[in-house]
């Protein structure tokens, strides 16, 4: 087991392989379609600083907010990644982001950011929403909340010890790629194809 | 019993107990997969969600999914009482975070809050020639759902004519493609026949029979048999992680079609696949 802590240089980024099992421990951000399209059409720097050598979390929380007006997260796994792949590559550049946290892996053009930027894409357990959320210890701010609702918005936060196994490396490397080739092999001979 | 609570109870249930049977299948896809493999790892996290949802009575998905609800209700019975017991539980568990504010116009693309907004919860009502009320709730997740598909038969490309061979290929295709995008190991449910929209809504329908229930039709029963075979040998596995579970279940109905038509509706559900009913008689209350 790898222990990862924010910000992560480039060179942890690129030696990380593809099998390898992370303990990430840190500043996360969650983004999804709204904001990704936003990233790119619009470049904002307010989520500069917490993306710099930082890490995306492909997710859409249940957030409870307390009387105080302090936000935690009561459910917190991955959302699906492919719905990214068309600005996933051009975020990581624009923003040096390091990880993208999400579920399912994702296509070629973000398989090729990931070698140009030297970046990783850690795959979590998805559906296991009650069991990550307890990982996140404290949601630090939130951006574009009244704007995108609660599961697009970018929540700032902080996890400890969060399990993810790199699917996809710098190197080219894809477990994703790996399985669909193989299981198309089994489902043409199913077909008679 | 007040309507608005039990209906409230029945959301709550749904997304913080997973059905035994659903935990069973996840149990014993656990018990297949090799030691130390990747499979097992995520069989084992997921036994551990399960657990920690239901006693701390949190969602076990973040995605607490569209809320979709069958109504059969007896004759004379009112529509009306069961849309509005429908949107206040659904507001109220929003604010109690048994569900996520999962509706947006898909214009002004603005969330509402409270998941309700046009045709949200969505409603499908029935009436019955029984004196009591049924009422099945899903909470479908949306990964889930963008991996279903409908194939018209015949399909070139897979060289898949109009009888059951030509249906297993499209299932098989459309689980190939998914990968473990929607959260494998899902279940699986075919519509078969009927046009395009009562052919997805069939394939839909079939999530609310329990898992191992096969076909009361002998020739979908086997079908269901083989696809679940087969499936499960393209080795996608739990999340797309490989392994030898990607399927824990397959369903399918069939409805009379036009003669120029043949369509093959795939609906797909995640392993947190929840759905609950409950059944009201008098003032008493049962839920499954």
């Amino acid at each position: 087991m790898i222990k990862l802590t924010t910000p992560i240089s480039e060179e942890t980024a690129r030696s990380l392989k593809v099998g390898d099992e992370v303990l990430l421990t840190g500043t996360i951000v969650t983004a999804r379609d709204a904001a990704h399209k936003l990233m790119i059409e619009e470049r904002p720097d307010f989520i500069r600083e917490h993306l710099k050598d930082g890490v995306i979390y492909h997710c859409g929380p249940v957030v409870k907010k307390d009387e105080a007006g302090e936000y935690s997260f009561v459910a917190a796994g991955t959302t699906t990644s492919s719905r990214e792949e068309p600005y996933q590559a051009a975020v990581c550049e624009e923003y040096s982001v390091r990880a993208v946290i999400g579920k399912g892996g994702m296509g070629p053009k973000t398989a090729e950011g990931l070698q140009k930027v030297g970046a990783v894409y850690l795959h979590a357990v998805g559906g296991a929403g009650s069991l990550i959320g307890k990982m996140v210890k404290k949601v630090h701010t939130v951006y574009k909340l009244e704007e995108f609702g609660t599961p697009e918005a970018f929540w700032v936060c902080e996890v400890e010890d969060f399990p993810c196994v790199v699917t996809m490396d710098s190197h080219g490397g894809s477990l994703h790629k790996d399985i669909a080739a193989a299981s198309q092999k089994v489902a043409n001979d199913l077909m008679g194809l | 019993m007040e309507l608005k609570k039990a209906m409230l109870e029945l959301m709550r249930r749904a997304t913080t107990d997973l059905s035994k049977d659903v935990e069973d299948a996840v149990k014993q896809a656990y018990d297949r997969e090799g030691e130390g493999t990747p499979a097992k790892n995520v069989f084992g996290t997921i036994i551990e969600n399960i657990g920690l949802a239901r006693e701390a009575s949190t969602p076990i998905c973040q995605d607490t999914g569209s809320v979709i609800i069958y109504v059969d209700f007896p004759v004379g019975d009112s529509e009306k009482k069961y849309r509005e017991a429908a949107e206040w539980a659904a507001a109220e568990a929003t604010k109690l975070q048994y569900l996520r504010p999962n509706a947006v116009d898909p214009v002004t693309c603005k969330n509402s809050g409270n998941n309700i907004g046009t045709n949200a919860p969505y409603l499908h009502f029935h009436q019955w020639d029984k004196d009591e009320v049924r009422v099945r709730l899903m909470l479908k997740g949306g990964g889930s759902e963008n991996v279903g598909a409908q194939y018209k038969l015949p399909d070139t490309g897979l060289k898949a004519g109009r009888d059951l061979k030509g249906v297993k290929k499209v299932v098989i295709d459309a689980v190939q493609k998914a990968q473990g995008q929607g959260c494998a190991p899902g279940v699986i449910g075919i519509g078969i026949g009927g046009d395009r929209v009562t052919s997805f809504a069939l394939s839909k329908e079939q999530f609310f029979r329990k898992l191992g229930e096969q076909s009361t039709d002998p020739d979908l029963a086997a079908l269901e048999k083989e696809l679940y075979e087969d499936l499960n040998k393209l080795g996608i596995g739990p999340m797309g992680f490989g392994g030898k579970t990607t399927c824990l279940g397959v369903y399918a109905g069939k409805q009379h079609r036009h003669p120029a038509t043949f369509y093959v509706s795939i609906s797909y559900t995640c392993w947190a696949y929840r759905r609950k009913q409950m059944i009201i008689k008098g003032s008493e209350v049962t839920y499954d």
